[in-house]
């Protein structure tokens, strides 16, 4: 995966949290893990890629941090509902962000939200996986591409 | 005042949509989960406008367009959608929609889009 590459799902969570809660969020360094130890915090929204990419990009964050983003929004209902449906929102808007650069054979599927980290049957086992730390506010949370093809 | 549908297969967002929509202009009268939903609910309401999803369960935004432009050619439909390439916003207003607003945005982007999406039709 190129640095460009990288670069569109960086500028993703910039441009979320920007237009979201109009306070600054700032982005780590990528850096290379191993799928069977996938990078999570309590809750996940997965969404996969087909066409000439395939794989998953997810957005990962604890409830904390989502309640907060939903505050943010004007919500004040910071159930678990809310919360997971948060957490699908933000990654189908940063992989939705996306087909800007790679174009609308980019196909993304509808956000799949769980607590914890996503399962084999999402990220396979013979791939690594790019996570991109987010920080917003006090909290920390990630973004993690895990495509082939690009 | 004018009617409004929002449909989206997110909470969050359609109770978004529904805060921040200008009040002195906009009536929100059904709020819709996917394309199907959105189908009953139009026939059921006949909003002049709705707000529109793509990316949904059951039947996406880009046919929903299609069915609600069939049954009310006058409609005005914004397509408020994350999918940001230029390709899906040619192929929204190709089906019918009249603008699309990207997803994120805040509420002055929204009203704007609204209030550029029903000129003439105070009138």
């Amino acid at each position: 995966m190129t640095e460009d590459t990288l670069k569109v799902f960086i500028d993703g969570v910039v441009r979320y949290f920007q237009h979201t809660s109009h306070k600054e969020v700032k982005v780590g360094a990528p850096y290379l893990v191993d799928n069977r130890q996938p990078a999570s915090f309590d809750y996940t929204g997965i969404i996969g890629i087909s066409g000439p990419y395939r794989g998953t990009v997810y957005f990962t964050a604890p409830r904390a941090l989502l309640s907060h983003l939903l505050l943010s929004l004007g919500e004040q209902d910071t159930s678990t509902g809310n919360i997971l449906d948060l957490v699908g929102e933000v990654a189908n808007t940063i992989a939705g962000n996306a087909r800007a650069a790679f174009g609308h054979e980019f196909m993304i599927s509808v956000p799949v939200m769980i607590e914890g980290a996503p399962s084999q049957i999402q990220l396979p086992v013979d791939l690594r996986s790019y996570v991109i730390p987010v920080s917003w506010k006090s909290y920390q949370a990630a973004v993690v591409i895990c495509l082939e093809g690009v | 005042m004018l009617d409004v549908m929002i449909v989206d297969d997110s909470n969050i967002i359609r109770r978004k949509i529904e805060r921040s929509a200008d009040r002195q202009f906009f009536n929100i009268v059904a709020l819709a989960r996917n394309g199907l939903e959105a189908v009953d609910l139009f026939q059921a309401h006949r909003p002049q406008v709705v707000t529109m999803d793509l990316t949904m369960p059951e039947m996406d935004g880009i046919e929903c367009v299609e069915r609600l432009v069939k049954i009310d050619p006058a409609v005005r439909i914004l397509v408020i959608s994350a999918l940001s390439d230029v390709e899906t916003g040619i192929l929204a207003l190709e089906r019918g929609a009249r603008g699309f607003l990207c997803k994120p945005f805040d509420d002055e982007q929204l009203n704007g889009a609204l209030t550029e999406l029903v000129e003439g039709l105070h009138d």
